[in-house]
C-alpha cells in the first residue's frame, strides 16, 4: 500500500514514519506550515527542517502553508491529502498522534471524506516506552521547544536520551507532566534517524526563551555523511 | 483468560496496534490476555477463556461485515463476550441484527437508557464508524448518541456491544466488563 506520512519533523512523526516504512511503501512527506503559535493540529518549532528531513529520507515533500486558523486549518490539510492521493496515488495516510483524540479525529474525518486510510500505528503507545524506542532506534531527536513548568531553556536543544527519559518520567509523577510532551510540553526535533541517509547538522540556533516557555530555533542548517 | 480477538482485516498492517494493542494494555491490568485473529477462532478453541472482546477495526475495515457465518460461535458459547465497534457491529449482525449507516468520528454525547453493569455516566465518548447496528429484539438498548444506538447487552446472555471506542476514552467500561464476570 502507498502511504504518505504527516510530516512534522518531531519524534512521533518520525518514528511513525519507520513504522509506516517495515510494512508499506512509505511514498512521501505531508508537511502543514502553520503561521499560528496557537495551532493545536500543526504549529511546531523548526518546521521548516521538514525540507531537509525529506531531502536526508529521499522522500518527496508535499509543504503546504496554512494561517493557522482553527477547521480552516483542516481544510489546507485536506487539501495537501488531496494532492498527495493525485501526485503520489496515496492510499493511505500515517500519523504519529498517540493520545490526542482531537487532531486523531479530524484526521480521520479528512481520510474518510476523501477514501484514503488513516493508520495511527503509535496510537496509545506508553508514553515511556515510545521515548525508549526512539533512543534504543539510535534517534537524535532534541528538545525543540518547552511549553510547561518545570521545564526551562536548560532542557532546549538537548538530545532525548536515557537519562533524560528518566527527568521526564519524574517530571510526570511529581508534576503531572507528559513525560513525551502529548500535552504540548514538549517539542522535538529529529536529526538523525535510521531511515536518514545524511544526518543534519545544525550551524546557526538560537534560543528564546522566556521562563517556562522557549524554543531551540534552528536558524541554519545541512546534511552531512553519516 | 481473556480472549481478545482482531477483527482487522490481513491487509490493514497496522490495525493490530492501533485497535487491538490499546484493549490489551487496558484489560492487562486486571487479568492475562491472548490475542487470536478471527480468522483462527472457532467454537472448538474457546475452552481456555473466561471471557472473550471482539475488537474494533479502522473505518475502512468492514471486513467481518461480510463473513458473518465465521463468527457463529458468538451465539453458541456461553461466556462473557463484549464487542467494541466492529465487534459489535459484528456481534449485532450474528444475532440478526442490521446495519444503517452512522458516521460518527471524534468526541461524542451518548445517554444512558438503561442501569447495567459496564457504565452508569460514560457521558462522552470516541467514536470512529461509519456503521451502527439497529439490534434485533434479543437485545436491549443500553445507550445511544443523537444518531445511532451505542451499546445494547443480550436479553439472556452476558453478550454487549458497545460502538464507541472505550480503550480510547472510558477504559473503565473494560475494566468493569472484566470484574463483572
Amino acid at each position: 500500500m502507498r502511504l504518505g506520512v504527516l510530516f512534522s519533523g518531531g519524534k512521533d512523526s518520525t518514528l511513525a514514519l519507520h513504522k509506516a516504512a517495515e510494512k508499506e511503501e512509505v511514498v512521501c512527506l505531508i508537511t502543514l506550515v502553520s503561521e499560528n503559535k496557537e495551532s493545536y493540529m500543526f504549529h511546531t518549532p523548526n518546521i521548516d527542517v521538514t525540507t531537509l528531513q525529506a531531502e536526508a529520507l529521499g522522500l518527496p515533500l508535499i509543504n503546504k502553508a496554512t494561517e493557522g486558523k482553527p477547521e480552516e486549518e483542516l481544510k489546507d490539510l485536506e487539501a495537501a491529502v488531496a494532492q498527495a492521493m493525485k501526485d503520489f496515488k496515496v492510499e493511505g495516510v500515517v500519523t504519529g498522534a498517540v493520545e490526542s483524540v482531537y487532531q486523531a479525529a479530524r484526521i480521520q474525518c479528512i481520510c474518510n471524506r476523501l477514501g484514503v486510510w488513516c493508520f495511527n500505528p503509535l496510537w496509545k503507545r506508553n508514553q515511556k516506552a515510545l521515548l525508549e524506542e526512539i533512543v534504543s532506534e539510535g534517534f537524535k531527536a532534541i528538545i525543540s521547544g518547552v511549553f510547561a513548568y518545570p521545564l526551562d531553556n536548560t532542557w532546549l536543544g538537548k538530545q532525548i536520551d536515557e537519562d533524560m527519559i528518566t527527568k521526564l518520567v519524574a517530571l510526570s509523577g511529581e508534576y503531572g507532566l507528559s513525560p513525551s510532551g502529548e500535552g504540548g510540553e514538549i517539542e522535538t526535533t529529529v536529526l538523525d534517524a535510521t531511515l536518514f541517509k545524511k544526518k543534519i547538522e545544525v550551524l546557526n540556533s538560537e534560543v528564546e526563551a522566556k521562563g517556562n516557555s522557549g524554543v531551540f530555533r534552528i536558524k541554519q542548517a545541512r546534511l552531512t555523511e553519516k | 483468560m481473556i480472549l481478545v480477538v482482531d477483527m482487522n482485516s490481513l491487509k490493514n498492517p497496522f490495525g493490530f496496534s492501533e485497535f487491538v494493542l490499546p484493549i490489551v494494555a487496558v484489560a492487562e491490568e486486571l487479568e492475562k490476555c491472548v490475542v487470536k485473529h478471527y480468522l483462527e477462532v472457532n467454537e472448538k478453541n474457546l475452552n481456555s477463556y473466561d471471557k472473550i472482546i471482539l475488537s474494533g477495526s479502522a473505518m475502512k475495515n468492514t471486513v467481518t461485515l461480510d463473513q458473518t457465518a465465521r463468527f457463529t460461535w458468538i451465539k453458541d458459547c456461553n461466556k462473557p463476550v463484549l464487542g467494541i465497534c466492529a465487534g459489535m457491529q459484528t456481534a449485532g449482525l450474528v444475532f440478526g441484527g442490521r446495519l444503517k449507516k452512522c458516521r460518527e468520528i471524534g468526541m461524542t454525547e451518548i445517554a444512558t437508557l438503561k442501569a447495567n453493569q459496564l457504565f452508569s455516566s460514560a457521558s462522552k465518548v470516541y467514536a470512529l464508524h461509519n456503521y451502527a447496528v439497529v439490534p434485533s429484539n434479543q437485545f436491549e438498548v443500553l445507550a445511544e448518541s443523537a444518531k445511532c444506538v451505542h451499546a445494547i447487552k443480550h436479553k439472556q446472555k452476558n453478550t454487549y456491544g458497545v460502538l464507541f471506542h472505550p480503550e480510547v476514552r472510558n477504559k473503565e467500561v473494560i475494566q468493569r466488563f472484566i470484574q463483572a464476570f
